[in-house]
């Protein structure tokens, strides 16, 4: 069983620790815009959602990549990028209908979630619990992706 | 049960992995006919800019990947299909009995009919073959006509840019990238290019190609001329559909395929550049030759060569495109429908561009200019047809709420 980040946005206080924490983790750098995960704000912050790749199980990028960039971690089953292989083409950024694959136009290649390798560390710092990483089936991810995509199957 | 796919790019390749994941008894043969590992025509950009060496075009990577899935990769060319005899005919005389049929040869490039375009000095740039050669035949400094600017010229484009080559870009349409972005926006990649020291002309047609001494000169409609050492050629591409003259097998621009991929012969499917398969948009069946449909059609499509029905509305036509740093999407309808509504919102100061088209308060295209995050949600949206009921509004008066519209509304989130 492959545990999963559930995200509960009543939790969240829009701390944006999450964002420094992946951009720190991945990049070595403390910038939101090299970030994997994204609080958006509505409302002028009164509702405010952190939003990263669920791992889907129809894995589109992956699919899509041309090179073979894109590969699943037998240990964590997240899509992970392999910036040896990508060539940065973008195929992957228009394929993923949730938005969660990112240019990164430092490194000229793609950047997404990878859950860190098992110990994500978006979860890690949230203060609230609003970001947990646990087992995948608590998450509802699948009810979200099915109605994301039922309308057009 | 024997599976023959003709064609070993991206859509062939993908049809054999998923018919290997669906049965693990049935033989599988993939017939390509070039003469490199399986590749995808989406590197070769990289390859000639020097990003990666040949082996970063291959598909796949694994040293054994093919004989371990148990897929016999052949190398030759089909010269016919008789689906009376469910056979294909190949170059060398032998003949390939098959009981489900694939054909995924794809598209070659194509050149305008004009005088002198038999010159060694003119390359394409579509296949690994046309890479070495234009790589072994073009220096640095060396002066470069580009013929065309659509999506396959810009992507080119940026590659001969890297190969610090003096260029000059002579587009036939009004402007830049025409099938995949409007006036403002082929405009603003127009001046984007020629700030980065590319000579741009659209609205140019070379009307004839004449080689003295070692040089090119290039005639124009309006009668000037241009000197090069070396045309590179990206005049559009043509589906590979020749080979099955005579078959039966119904064939437009590209193959002609239903929502199952499969032709008018029972058994005998069509998938990538070379089929001409349902438009999620428009329903009416198009020739996409996109790597997103490519890779669609090829699990699909060998789902379909499983026996397994595959529920399948069509495929939507999207592109992404970096032109010389700047980036470029366009998806589904984005030049809009007759009684929609759209919205429209431009930077020239920073050269973004977001332009959205609705159908009621679905959202049908669209298009942008300098978005790389989260720029996947377009093709959410549209793929999806979710409504947006208030969002849509608040869109139209400002599109940058777009990432705020999806949320809401495609991930079911109170805003």
């Amino acid at each position: 069983m492959y545990k999963s980040l559930l995200i509960d946005p009543a939790k969240c206080t829009s701390c944006l620790q999450c964002e420094l924490a992946c951009s720190f983790e991945n990049e070595g750098l403390f910038n939101p815009a090299k970030s994997r995960i994204k609080v958006f704000e509505f409302e002028h912050g009164l509702t405010t959602i952190p939003y990263t790749c669920t791992q889907c199980e129809e894995a589109w990028c992956l699919h899509a990549c041309p090179v073979e960039a894109i590969t699943v971690n037998p240990n964590t089953g997240a899509k992970e990028v392999s910036d040896s292989i990508c060539v940065g083409c973008k195929v992957c950024t228009i394929a993923c209908p949730f938005g969660t694959v990112n240019y990164n136009s430092s490194t000229g290649k793609v950047m997404k979630c990878d859950l860190c390798g098992g110990d994500p560390q978006c979860a890690e710092v949230c203060p609230t619990g609003a970001i947990v990483y646990v087992d995948s089936d608590w998450t509802g991810y699948s009810k979200m992706r099915d109605s994301a995509l039922e309308a057009h199957a | 049960m024997h599976h023959v796919i003709v064609g070993a790019g991206p859509a062939g390749v993908i049809a054999a992995e998923t018919l290997r994941r669906k049965s693990l008894v049935d033989s599988i043969t993939i017939i390509g006919n070039e003469p490199y590992p399986a590749y995808s025509r989406m590197a070769i950009p990289y390859l000639l800019a020097g990003d990666v060496a040949e082996e970063g075009t291959y598909l796949r990577h694994a040293e054994n990947h093919f004989s371990d899935l148990e897929i016999d990769i052949r190398n030759e060319s089909v010269t016919a299909v008789a689906p009376a005899d469910k056979s294909v005919s190949l170059s060398n005389g032998e003949s390939v009995a098959y009981d489900r049929l694939l054909l995924a040869t794809g598209a070659s490039a194509i050149r305008p009919p004009i005088s002198g375009m038999d010159s060694p000095r003119v390359h394409n740039c579509w296949t690994l073959s046309d890479a070495h050669k234009l790589l072994n035949d073009v220096n640095a400094g060396d002066r470069v006509v580009l013929l065309g600017a659509g999506f396959i010229g810009c992507i080119v484009l940026q590659a001969l840019v890297e190969m610090k080559l003096d260029l000059t870009v002579i587009e036939l349409a009004d402007r830049m990238l025409a099938r995949m972005m409007d006036d403002p926006g082929g405009r603003m990649i127009k001046t984007w290019c020629e700030a980065k020291g590319v000579r741009v002309r659209t609205g140019a047609e070379a009307k004839a190609v004449e080689e003295k001494d070692g040089t090119l000169e290039i005639t124009l409609g309006d009668g000037s001329s241009i000197a090069a050492d070396h045309i590179v050629c990206a005049a559009g591409v043509r589906s590979n559909i020749d080979f099955i003259s005579g078959s039966g097998i119904n064939t437009d621009h590209g193959i002609l395929v239903d929502n199952h991929l499969q032709t008018n012969i029972e058994g005998i499917y069509a998938a990538g550049d070379v089929a001409q398969g349902p438009d999620l948009s428009t329903g009416e069946q198009q020739v996409h030759a996109i790597q997103p449909t490519a890779s669609e059609h090829g699990r699909i499509a060998g789902s379909q060569m499983a026996g397994e029905a595959v529920p399948y509305g069509g495929s939507l036509s999207m592109n992404v495109l970096n032109t010389l740093g700047l980036i470029t999407s366009s998806f589904g309808l984005w030049d809009g429908v007759d009684g929609g509504e759209r919205v429209a919102s431009e930077d020239q100061a920073y050269n973004r561009y977001l332009r959205l088209e609705f159908r009621d308060d679905v959202l049908i295209g669209a298009l942008a200019i300098g978005l790389t995050q989260h720029v996947g949600i377009l093709r959410g949206l549209v793929q999806t047809g979710v409504r947006l009921g208030a969002w849509k509004q608040r869109l139209m008066n400002d599109p940058s709420q777009i990432m705020h519209a999806y949320l809401a509304c495609v991930q079911g989130s109170r805003a």
